[in-house]
């Protein structure tokens, strides 16, 4: 199936499907269902210097095509990822996965950076600006192009390991942070996190989820996401990971036209936990009904002419 | 877990605004009473939690009170029509725990996962006491099926308009119990777990993501640490749960 090889930061892709960051946990509940040695990559559960119980109940609401989450960036720490959730995903996983880490502080994204770093099985360190639903960190420093330079900076020093930057669509310019990461060395990138968004419950007359507002995801918000890629595509020469309510083939096919390298799959995991699968047996398919001969081909292909 | 298209076999109101649905295949991944599975409805985006009321090698029951649009659709559906489902989802209940003469505490919907339960434990040799609190006469539903496999029931209305007027505590306060087992509102938890005399688990309910452990959305904090209450749950041990007021 070399057709659908990509290659992402020099390392080879089977395929440019990723489940993305915080709907794949660290993939052993997926691996119950189907063999996700199929996969590209994942990129797994988002990763702090310390543990983190996240935020209060409810954090999820439904939508239109697409849902509302405030997790608030759970996870164990990096220790007890590195000594007890890789070491399981690796009884399931034998390819390269993405690590994709948060932080409060430059000084965590780099603590969290290093320690992963020194992790054979990690192939990326895909680091996170953009988490909507923690302050004082996460989304502030992928809002202004000064912050996100500095933490491109300051963790690109710190590690060999290829850096993508998570970028977030809640801002003015993406274009104009997108390009602030490549001038400090970023490896690549990926767009886009989630959108703030909030629901309203009409018999409380409250908003659904406890913390008020939470990143909307889903079918919904491709569009938006597919633009995002299109735009920063043209000012970057560093590859992008292209995601945002991604939920078939054909829209693995149309976001690498946009100019994405590979492509993650989110919100859609949750609902349908095969769609990576299913996504990835439906590839050659829709390319050969669109005349494509192998994927690599056609990245960014819709900015010709 | 397992992903498969079941079949709706029936579809029938049983209380108001609660119906009770059976449908037809793959029960494999189903192991214990108390989990839980998760329902597709066309034009909605998250799946529907539902408890498993009962199973057997071919069929699985459920009944599930109509609370909003997704429920609506489904209170629709006739038999013949499909349904796609994640099955086997959740701990559920620990039966190797219930001692001869356990005790079913259920509050409305949050009757239904004790029915199977309630089944398993009578074909252990087990002697299982129900008790079952609803608002009112009109909601009450399942007495007759608990006294069929042989259970000791007692029904409670906050109305009065049937059984015994008041809530599920009154009747417990005078039963003895060897450990219990309880589905239902969390404020009836609240009082429970205030005047319960023995050990006991409890069941949950949480806003889901994905209901399998995949996207975090449903956590709680315990005293033997965060969990899910999709994965880790929804099933809990009386010690183990941190009331928050």
């Amino acid at each position: 199936m070399e057709r659908l090889n990509v290659s992402l930061c020099g390392i080879n892709l089977d395929n440019p499907v990723i489940p993305a960051s915080g709907t794949f946990g660290y993939g052993y509940e997926f691996a119950e269902l189907y063999d996700i040695n199929i996969l590209g990559t994942l990129s797994f559960k988002g990763t702090t210097k310390g543990p983190r119980f996240g935020n209060p109940t409810p954090r999820i609401a439904e939508c239109t095509s697409g849902m509302i989450n405030s997790v608030g960036l759970q996870n164990p720490g990096v220790d007890k990822v590195i000594s007890e959730e890789l070491p399981k995903l690796k009884k399931c996983f034998d390819k390269k996965v993405m690590a994709n880490v948060s932080g409060f502080s430059i000084d965590d994204y780099v603590y969290t950076c290093e320690r992963l770093d020194d992790i054979d099985e990690i192939g990326w360190l895909e680091v996170n600006i953009s988490c909507p639903n923690v302050h004082g960190g996460g989304m502030s420093f992928g809002t202004d192009p000064k912050a996100a330079a500095s933490v491109t900076k300051a963790v690109k020093s710190a590690v060999k390991k290829p850096v993508i930057i998570k970028l977030t669509p809640n801002v003015t310019d993406i274009v104009s942070i997108a390009k602030a990461c490549e001038d400090e060395g970023a490896d690549g990138l990926s767009l886009i996190n989630t959108m703030m968004g909030m629901r309203i419950n009409l018999k409380t007359k409250k908003p659904v989820i406890a913390n008020k507002m939470g990143g909307f995801s889903g079918p919904a918000i491709f569009p938006v996401a597919l633009r995002m890629v299109y735009q920063v595509y043209e000012a970057v020469n560093i590859p992008i990971i292209g995601m945002g309510g991604i939920a078939s083939a054909e829209d693995v096919v149309e976001m690498m036209l946009a100019g994405a390298t590979a492509c993650e799959i989110g919100a859609m995991n949750l609902v349908d936990p095969m769609i990576c699968k299913k996504i990835i047996e439906d590839l050659p398919e829709v390319m050969d009904k669109y005349g494509i001969k192998n994927l690599e081909s056609i990245i960014g292909g819709a900015h010709n002419g | 877990m397992k992903q498969s298209v079941y079949e709706v076999l029936s579809n029938e109101k049983i209380a108001k605004d609660v119906f009770k649905m059976i449908l037809i295949g793959d029960t494999d991944a189903i192991t214990a009473p108390g989990q839980f599975i998760n329902i597709k409805i066309d034009g909605y985006f998250l799946r529907r939690p539902i408890s498993v009321c009962d199973w057997d090698d071919k069929s699985i029951t459920i009944i599930y009170k109509v609370v909003g649009a997704g429920t609506s659709v489904m209170s629709k559906m006739a038999k013949g029509d499909t349904l796609d489902i994640l099955v086997g989802l959740g701990n559920g209940y620990n039966t190797s725990k219930s001692g001869a003469d356990p005790l079913l505490v259920g509050g409305g919907v949050g009757v239904p996962p004790l029915y199977g339960l309630c089944k398993r434990l009578v074909a252990e040799g087990k002697k299982p006491t129900v008790v079952l609190g609803f608002n009112s006469a009109d909601d009450v539903f399942y007495e007759d099926e608990f006294k069929a496999l042989g259970a000791d029931v007692y029904v409670a209305t906050a109305d009065g308009s049937y059984g015994e007027k008041g809530f599920v505590i009154s009747v417990i306060s005078r039963l003895d119990y060897s450990f219990f087992y309880t589905c239902g509102p969390e404020p009836m938890f609240r009082a429970m777990a205030k005047v319960m005399k023995t050990d006991g688990q409890y069941s949950f309910e949480e806003r889901m993501g994905c209901g399998f452990g995949a996207c975090m959305g449903c956590s709680c904090k315990t005293l033997t640490g965060n969990k899910r209450i999709c994965r880790e749950g929804p099933v809990m041990e009386s010690g183990e749960i941190i009331w928050n007021d």
